[in-house]
């Protein structure tokens, strides 16, 4: 397998708190990824930099062999990587097809072209029947859904998924799980989880980066991960829902 | 037909034939309220569909009055060269404070009274030079009222109010052309959400720039209308902070960020001024300053109870999706 | 020019500018807790400034005496102010916010046009005239008491919000709003007294500067304008900035007006606005955002 992501030694600090210190992990074509830790691990942090919200103070982040460190998020997304928020953000007073259309637009030439295009992509995340309401007036679960709807509009070769499953009923989860599967099945769409919900990452993930105070501890598959002795040590006493 | 067509025919329809059944009283008002949709609906490019407020667009207005009347009082010359001049200078203007607000992080309030400083310094600048005329004015040569001089915009009355006319008529159509543009979507992307819109892949700087180049182009040409239709300039009245309250009262009164919200709010506030004048002098009751008090006082009644503007409630009544 | 002519007048803008400094801390206090900016604050003023001219001419009471009165009605009027109508504000989009207070700032303007004509209106005491002279520097008393009352103001503000139950909540409130609400701080009620603070700051600089200006209806959005210039150059929502903001534009003034000319004194000051918004927007003294 070729790696599609790979970043090494990535740190970062803020006002001398160091988030992330060295990590490096990869992601490989087509792979379903995630990165899991305890909270204050430097999950976020590590996912704002492969999403150019910050530049890291050392360490490389190379996409399909060219280096986007230190992009700005507008050039991270047109190198192909699309991403969620942890914390949603819809344009609300957008209609539910416009904001899929904002997205559209990056690989379409014309309007009418990105509105078609979005459409398909509502229809596949099954948000079809609320293309015309607004964005302000979604459900958390469906703000969720348009979000990812919304990257992957920009046709990305890596979903990155800033804790997409928090705060969503197991059962959304679980739908959500099965949309991922979907994309991923259908369309070889590389995917890197950042998740808290293990139920999601175990139902999800083929290998798992474990990051702890700013540095990978583990990676392997999900079953090698869970009977990690360092992972279970610093992590897994936690809140965990396996 | 929909409904929109039909309600923008007949509108139309009135506009082009007003001048035959109007006495140039009215006339003077139809353009006056023009003017008025015609800058609301420049700044509303900036405000309404990109999200950025600016408070000192007189500074625009007042950059094209004086680059086409510089042009014509010095050194003869119409405003048809004066029009691109004063658009470019105006676009590059909005562009450069622009580039200095958003390439330092300023946003929000701050933006806001970052235009206000630009247009009173330019204001108090303009005040000191000498090619300006300073405090005593710049008067444009006023030639012969009653036949049409196309070359140097001169004519009757209703010369000005068709000018007005095709403005507001052409900034209509540009706004819903920008609107359902790349562009447009974009600027309400980021008015909506600047981190979302950037990681949605776009160039939030670029697009605001080019929002405020735009606006402050649009609002160009209205100074260069300004000035033929004032002839006369003074940089105390042309760059004042509340000629930039004027342009934005209308927007914000119709509906900011909708297609005729300025339009109609210009329409509003204009003939509601002109009603209080008459109401009052028909009361006998002429005091100074007492027609801008009924005037804040219903401004106070639309902000408080109408947060939206006048416009969307009375789209949604008639039926209209703008 | 001599020495000390220059001198004479830079100290003159330090003390006219203590008192610029006090209204602007109203802005200041006023936008550092309620988040809202007072497009009204300078139309306030001139209500003050009127307050104290009336007084002066019906009853002869010295401005500085028309002080407690006028501060007083002030602090009721900011308070019913905020209670009644911006308060239902806050958690709409800025340009409603600036609607709500133009259209406040016009009323104010054109009811004093309405009720006292457009002539200028001032106050005329003995000591007005008078001056201390420090070796050849000459102070005059007027403008001497104004910032030494200016500055005692600043600091029972100062002291209020340091010690006292309520000023420490209303900094909880401007600090963390939403934690200031878990905690169960009546936040609307503190938003309301803020702003009648705000409002008495403007009471006591409009007082003291009708010693030394006259007051029209159309100087408001003038006074507006300057508070803005101040509080920005000192940092929006510092108190201390907007003090010493108020010194560096009064005597940026004195200057402008001593070597340039009057009437560009104040691009000077809105030239310094610029600079400080693009190179460090939260002001000499105000916190990163």
């Amino acid at each position: 397998m070729t790696e599609l992501l790979q970043a090494r030694g990535l740190a970062k600090s803020f006002r001398g708190l160091r988030a992330v210190a060295g990590a490096s992990f990869d992601v490989a074509e087509g792979e379903i990824a995630a990165l899991i830790g305890p909270n204050g691990a430097g999950k976020t942090t590590v996912f704002n930099l492969i999403a150019g919200v910050y530049a890291p103070d050392a360490g490389t982040i190379h996409f399909a062999g060219r280096p986007i460190h230190g992009l700005r998020p507008d050039q991270v997304c047109a190198a192909g990587i699309g991403r969620t928020f942890q914390l949603v953000k819809p344009f609300p007073a957008l209609s539910v097809l416009d904001n899929v259309v904002v997205g559209a637009l990056r690989v379409e030439r014309t309007v009418a072209g990105a509105r078609a295009a979005a459409r398909v992509v509502l229809d596949r995340l099954e948000l079809e029947a609320r293309a015309a309401q607004p964005a302000a007036t979604l459900t958390l679960s469906d703000r969720r859904r348009l979000e990812i709807a919304r990257a992957l509009a920009t046709r990305p070769r890596l979903l990155l998924l800033d804790e997409v499953m928090a705060g969503l009923r197991p059962t959304e989860c679980d739908q959500l799980v099965e949309v991922f599967r979907d994309l991923h099945r259908s369309e070889g769409l590389t995917i890197l989880l950042i998740e808290h919900v293990m139920r999601a990452v175990m139902a999800l993930a083929q290998r798992i980066a474990v990051l702890d105070r700013g540095e990978v501890i583990a990676t392997g598959t999900p079953g090698e991960v869970v009977h990690d002795p360092a992972v279970l040590s610093c992590y897994l006493g936690e809140d965990t829902e396996l | 037909m929909t409904r929109t067509a039909l309600l923008l025919a007949i509108l139309g329809v009135v506009a082009v034939v007003f001048p035959w059944i109007a006495g140039p009283y009215a006339l003077s008002v139809a353009t006056l309220i023009l003017y008025f949709a015609y800058t609301g609906q420049a700044w509303n490019v900036m405000m309404g569909f990109a999200g950025q407020l600016s408070l000192g667009h007189a500074l625009y207005v007042g950059i094209g009055a004086y680059a086409a009347g510089g042009l014509y009082y010095h050194l003869g010359i119409g405003p048809w060269l004066g029009l691109p001049l004063a658009i470019a200078a105006a676009a590059l203007v909005g562009a450069i404070i622009g580039w200095l607000a958003f390439r330092f992080g300023v946003a929000g309030v701050y933006f806001a009274l970052l235009t206000i400083a630009f247009a009173e310094f330019t204001r108090i600048g303009f005040d000191h030079m000498a090619w300006t005329g300073g405090p005593g004015g710049m008067f444009l040569p006023v030639a012969e009222r009653d036949h049409i001089d196309l070359v140097h915009f001169r004519g009757p009355p209703a010369l000005y109010y068709y000018a007005m006319l095709a403005l507001t008529a052409g900034a209509l159509a540009l706004c819903a052309r920008l609107l359902d543009s790349r562009a447009g979507y974009y600027w309400r992307a980021i008015r909506e959400n600047e981190d979302a819109a950037q990681a949605l892949g776009v160039h939030v700087f670029r697009w605001k720039l080019l929002a405020m180049a735009i606006s402050a182009g649009m609002t160009a040409i209205a100074g260069v209308f300004y000035a033929f239709y004032n002839n006369s300039l003074f940089p105390e009245q042309i760059f004042h902070t509340g000629r930039s309250i004027e342009i934005i009262l209308g927007s914000v009164i119709g509906g900011v960020g909708t297609l005729f919200g300025p339009i109609l709010g210009a329409a509003v506030l204009t003939l509601l001024s002109e009603a209080v004048t008459a109401a009052l002098a028909a009361l006998g009751w002429e005091v100074p300053g007492a027609k801008q008090v009924v005037y804040g006082v219903v401004l106070l009644g639309v902000v408080v109870f109408l947060p939206g503007g006048i416009w969307p409630p009375l789209a949604r009544r008639l039926g209209i999706r703008r | 020019m001599p020495f000390e002519f220059v001198v004479g007048g830079v100290v003159a803008g330090i003390l006219t500018g203590l008192v610029y400094g006090l209204m602007a801390l109203g802005l200041s206090v006023i936008f550092g807790v309620v988040r809202i900016v007072n497009f009204a604050h300078g139309e306030l003023m001139t209500v003050a400034m009127y307050a104290a001219a009336l007084l002066f001419a019906r009853f002869e009471l010295d401005p500085f005496l028309a002080v407690l009165p006028v501060a007083a009605a002030f602090f009721v009027l900011g308070y019913a102010l905020q209670a009644g109508l911006i308060n239902r504000f806050i958690t709409r989009p800025e340009h409603s916010q600036f609607m709500l207070l133009v259209a406040i700032g016009l009323i104010v303007v054109n009811a004093l046009l309405m009720a006292f004509g457009p002539d200028a209106r001032g106050v005329q005491v003995d000591y007005q005239l008078e001056s201390f002279e420090l070796g050849d520097i000459v102070v005059d008393k007027a403008r001497l008491y104004a910032a030494g009352l200016a500055v005692l103001t600043a600091l029972a503000l100062i002291g209020l919000f340091r010690f006292t139950r309520t000023g420490k909540a209303i900094r909880a409130c401007a600090d963390n709003h939403f934690a200031a609400r878990v905690v169960g701080l009546n936040v609307k009620r503190l938003y309301a007294i803020t702003f009648g603070l705000g409002a008495v700051c403007v009471a006591v600089a409009g007082c003291s500067l009708t010693l030394l200006f006259d007051v029209t209806p159309s100087v408001g959005p003038q006074y507006t304008l300057l508070a803005f210039v101040i509080v920005i150059v000192g940092g929006l929502g510092s108190m201390l900035g907007a003090l010493v903001g108020g010194v560096l534009i009064g005597v940026s003034e004195a200057l402008a007006g001593l070597y340039i000319s009057p009437s560009a004194k104040s691009m000077l000051s809105f030239g310094l606005l610029i600079v400080v918004l693009i190179v460090r927007p939260q002001g000499l003294f105000g916190r990163r955002r």
